[in-house]
C-alpha cells in the first residue's frame, strides 16, 4: 500500500497560492485516477483537480476555504495495494498538474513591498538577481521536495504559522502524525518544553529556516549535520519508486539548502529577509542549472554623449531625463529580435523562443534589489523607455511596484558600473537564457587612426566594458560574440531617430 | 521552432445563438468531456445569454446590488457560476465567448492563458480601431478606462478550460447598474457601440474574434461554419 500525496499544484507562473473552494470527495471515497477530487480557486480562475492516483481518499488537511502555497499537501490518497499503487504513485508526486515549489513562485510581489529604499540612480549597482520570478518552463522540473522534506515542511498551514512566530524550526520537530508529520499537537507541545534544543552544530539562527516554508534538512544534504530530531523521525517510506537518477536529478535542481556555519563570540545573528532569502534561492537555482559564460566588450560612448548633450533641453521639456541605461535598453531591445535564443530560454527539452522582447533592469534597493520590467521594450521609442525606466525604479524605491511589473522580462540588463566597477559578471535570471551587464563608463586613452593620414593618435575617449552573461545550454560564443558586436556596433553609431 | 504543437491543431467555433446560462453551463461540460476524451477539437463557443447575473467564486454577495426578487421582477436571472472571478451580467447584445481548449501540453498556465483570452479581445477591438487594454491589477480589457470585456475562467479534467470572456457588442449598460462588475466599482463598464457611436452586432465582432483567437494560439485552420450570421 501507499499514501500519495496531494499538492496544491502549480496553475501558472504567478500562482503562488490556491484557495480550496470545494471538496468534491470525501475522507473514505473511493477515487479513479484523474477524477477530480477537489476545486481550487484563484483570482478569475477555477480550476478542478484531478485525482493523482486511484484509490480511497484517506485524508483531507486542507479544509474548504483556506487559502495555502503551491506545494502544500491538501489530502492524501491510500492507493490500492499492490504493484498498480506503486507505478501510480511514482507519477503522482503531483497530479497531471504538475506542482512547483512554491518558493520560486511567490517572491515577486512582497519582495516589491518589504524593503528599504534608497539609491539615486535608476541603475543598480549588483550583479544581477531578477526576482525569482518562474516562467512556465519552470512547472516542468518540479516535484523537487523529498518527502521527508515535504512532510516536515509541508505541514499545515496552522503548523507552519505556530512554528514561524515561535521561531521554531520544523524540522527539529519530533512528528507524530502521518509519516512522521508534524501535527499541530506536535508543535505545541515542542514548544511546551522549551522548545529549541540547541541542535549538534550550532546553528546560527533557528528562525531563519523556519521562515522559510522550503526545506532545510534534506536526506543527504550537506548539511553540518542532521538536526537531532529528524533522527527519531521514522525515515520515510520512501517517495514510492523511482529512487534512482532522476529523483537525485530533481533534488539537485530544485532544493536549495544553505548550510549554517557556527556562530562565534561577537558575531550578531539575523533572519534573512524575504527579499534576501527569495534572491539567494533564485541565485543558487539559476547558477546550478544554467552552465554561465561570460563575454567581455569595450563600448565608446562618444555618440551616446553628443546625443545625449544635444537633445538634453528637448527630452527635459518631455519631461524625460534619458540616462545611458535606456540608450542600452533602446539598443538591446532592437537587437534581441535578431537573437531569438538570447530572448528565449531552456525549457524541459525544448527551447522556447520568447513572443516578445521585454527588458529587466535590476534597480538596488540597498539593501536588496529588484528587477522590474519594461514591457515590449522594443516598441517603445528612446524617450519611452527612459520614461519608463525612470517611472518603475522610483515606484520600485517607494515599493509600488505591482506584481505584474516584475514579472515576464525576457533579457535582463544590471549595472555593476554605476558605483564605479570596471566590469561584472552577472548571474543569469531564471528562465532567461542571457543577462547584460554594463561596467562604469570612464575617460580611457584610446588609439586611434587618424582617418585621412591612417596615423594612430592617442586621444581620451569614454567608454565601458559590457559584459553578456549567457546561458551555454542555449547560445554559443559566437551568438554572444555576434550579439555584443552588433550592440556596440549600435551604440558608437546611435541612430539620431531612435 | 516556435510553438510546437498548436500549428497540427484546428479550432472548431460553435454559435448556439442564444442561450440560458445554465444551458451553457450544461454544454461546456459536454464539451469539456468530449474534448478530454478527444472526440472534438478545441472549441469555442460564441453566443448570447439572456439577461442574468452570474456570481464566481471568489464572488461577492454584496457586489450584486440589488435584490434577488427585484431581480426576478425585472426579468433578470442569477445564477452562481463555476468560474473564477466575481460577478458580472450577460444579456444580449453581449458577445460570450466560451473556449473549451486543452492547454496540454504547452499553455499549461492559467494566468498566460488570462493574459491570451486579453490579448484575443484587445486583437479583436483592434478591426474596430479600439485600442484596448489590459490592466496590470485586474483580468479584463479596458477601452479609455472603461470596461468593455469581462473574462473568469475554468479548468477541468486536467487541462481543460471553459468559461471565458464576455464582450460587450451592443449591450444595454443600464444592466450593469445592477452590480459591481467584477467587484470593481470605480471603474465603469462600456460598449462597443456606446465607443464608436453606431450599433455593432455580435455578428460582426464574432469574426474578429475568431481570427484573433486563431492568430493568438497559433492554430493551423478553423473550423467555423461562418454561423455568426446565425448570432
Amino acid at each position: 500500500m501507499s499514501r500519495i500525496e496531494v499538492p496544491m499544484p502549480q496553475m501558472g507562473e504567478s500562482i503562488a497560492e490556491g484557495t480550496v473552494s470545494r471538496w468534491l470527495k470525501q475522507p473514505g471515497d473511493a477515487i479513479e485516477r484523474d477524477e477530480p477530487i477537489l476545486e481550487i480557486s484563484t483570482d478569475k480562475v477555477d480550476a478542478e483537480i484531478p485525482a493523482p492516483s486511484a484509490g480511497v481518499l484517506s485524508q483531507v488537511l486542507v479544509a474548504e476555504g483556506e487559502t495555502v502555497e503551491v506545494g502544500t499537501v491538501v489530502a492524501f490518497i491510500d492507493a490500492g495495494a499492490g504493484a498498480s499503487a506503486n507505478s501510480d504513485g511514482a507519477a503522482a508526486t503531483g497530479p497531471p498538474l504538475e506542482t512547483q515549489d512554491e518558493e520560486s513562485a511567490a517572491p515577486s510581489v512582497p519582495a516589491a513591498q518589504s524593503e528599504a529604499s534608497p539609491p539615486s540612480e535608476d541603475r543598480s549597482a549588483d550583479p544581477a538577481a531578477r526576482h525569482p520570478q518562474s516562467d512556465a518552463e519552470d512547472a516542468e522540473p518540479v516535484c523537487t521536495a523529498t518527502s521527508e522534506e515535504r512532510l516536515r515542511t509541508r505541514s499545515t498551514p496552522v503548523v507552519r504559522r505556530i512554528a514561524g512566530e515561535a521561531g521554531v524550526d520544523l524540522a527539529r520537530v519530533p512528528g507524530t502524525g502521518h509519516l512522521g508529520r508534524v501535527t499541530k499537537q506536535d508543535i505545541l507541545a515542542f514548544i511546551d518544553k522549551g522548545g529549541d534544543a540547541p541542535p549538534a552544530p550550532a546553528t546560527s539562527a533557528p528562525s531563519l529556516q523556519s521562515a522559510a516554508p522550503s526545506p532545510p534538512v534534506a536526506p543527504g544534504a550537506p548539511a553540518p549535520a542532521p538536526a537531532p530530531a529528524s533522527a527519531s523521525t521514522p525515515l520515510p517510506a520512501s517517495p514510492p519508486p523511482a529512487p534512482g537518477d532522476d529523483d537525485l536529478w530533481d533534488r539537485f535542481h530544485g532544493q536549495v539548502v544553505h548550510p549554517a556555519f557556527p556562530v562565534r563570540d561577537g558575531d550578531q545573528v539575523e533572519a534573512m529577509s524575504k527579499v534576501r532569502r527569495l534572491t539567494a534561492e533564485h541565485m543558487v537555482l539559476a547558477k546550478r542549472i544554467a552552465p554561465h559564460v561570460h563575454s567581455v566588450i569595450e563600448i565608446d560612448f562618444a555618440a551616446v554623449d553628443r546625443l545625449r548633450r544635444t537633445n538634453k533641453a528637448r527630452w527635459a521639456e518631455q519631461g524625460a531625463r534619458v540616462s545611458y541605461t535606456a540608450f542600452v535598453a533602446w539598443a538591446c531591445s532592437r537587437l534581441l529580435r535578431d537573437f531569438p535564443t538570447i530572448n528565449g530560454t531552456v525549457s524541459g527539452n525544448n527551447i522556447v523562443h520568447r513572443g516578445n522582447v521585454s527588458i529587466g533592469l535590476a534597480v538596488d534597493l540597498n539593501p536588496g534589489l529588484i528587477v522590474p520590467v519594461v514591457r515590449d521594450t522594443d516598441h517603445l521609442g528612446l524617450v519611452g523607455i527612459a520614461k519608463k525606466i525612470a517611472d518603475l525604479a522610483e515606484r520600485a524605491r517607494s515599493r509600488q511596484l505591482a506584481p505584474a511589473e516584475i514579472q515576464g522580462a525576457t533579457f535582463t540588463i544590471t549595472n555593476p558600473g554605476v558605483l564605479g566597477t570596471v566590469v561584472g559578471m552577472p548571474v543569469i535570471p531564471k528562465g532567461t537564457s542571457a543577462i547584460l551587464g554594463t561596467g562604469s563608463i570612464d575617460k580611457r586613452v584610446a588609439v586611434l587612426a587618424d582617418p585621412d593620414t591612417g596615423e594612430d593618435y592617442l586621444a581620451v575617449r569614454k567608454r565601458s566594458y559590457f559584459s553578456l552573461g549567457y546561458d551555454h545550454r542555449l547560445v554559443d560564443g559566437a551568438d554572444s560574440a555576434r550579439f555584443l558586436s552588433r550592440l556596440k556596433a549600435l551604440l558608437e553609431e546611435f541612430p539620431e531617430d531612435a | 521552432m516556435g510553438a510546437p504543437t498548436w500549428a497540427g491543431r484546428t479550432l472548431a467555433v460553435r454559435y448556439p445563438g442564444r442561450l440560458g446560462y445554465e444551458d451553457g453551463v450544461a454544454l461546456q461540460s459536454r464539451l469539456v468531456e468530449r474534448r478530454r476524451l478527444d472526440r472534438v477539437p478545441d472549441t469555442l463557443v460564441l453566443l448570447e445569454h439572456p439577461h442574468v447575473v452570474t456570481v464566481g467564486s471568489s464572488g461577492r454577495p454584496e457586489h450584486v446590488l440589488i435584490s434577488p426578487a427585484e431581480l426576478a421582477a425585472r426579468g433578470i436571472g442569477l445564477h452562481r457560476a463555476p468560474r473564477g472571478g466575481d460577478v458580472t451580467y450577460h444579456g444580449p447584445g453581449q458577445l460570450v465567448g466560451y473556449p473549451v481548449l486543452d492547454l496540454k501540453p504547452d499553455r499549461k498556465d492559467l494566468h498566460a492563458y488570462l493574459r491570451s483570452l486579453e490579448r484575443v479581445v484587445v486583437a479583436a477591438l483592434r478591426a474596430f480601431d479600439l485600442e484596448g487594454e489590459r490592466d496590470p491589477s485586474g483580468t479584463g480589457v479596458w477601452v479609455d478606462g472603461a470596461k468593455v470585456a469581462a473574462i473568469g475562467i475554468r479548468v477541468s479534467s486536467g487541462w481543460i478550460t471553459s468559461h471565458g470572456f464576455a464582450l460587450n457588442a451592443d449591450v444595454d449598460l443600464d444592466y450593469f447598474a445592477a452590480i459591481v462588475p467584477c467587484g470593481i466599482s470605480d471603474r465603469s463598464v462600456t460598449s462597443l457601440s456606446r465607443l464608436l457611436g453606431r450599433h455593432v452586432s455580435t455578428a460582426e465582432v464574432a469574426p474578429p474574434l475568431v481570427s484573433a483567437m486563431r492568430a493568438e494560439f497559433g492554430y493551423g485552420s478553423v473550423d467555423d461554419p461562418g454561423g455568426a450570421n446565425s448570432m
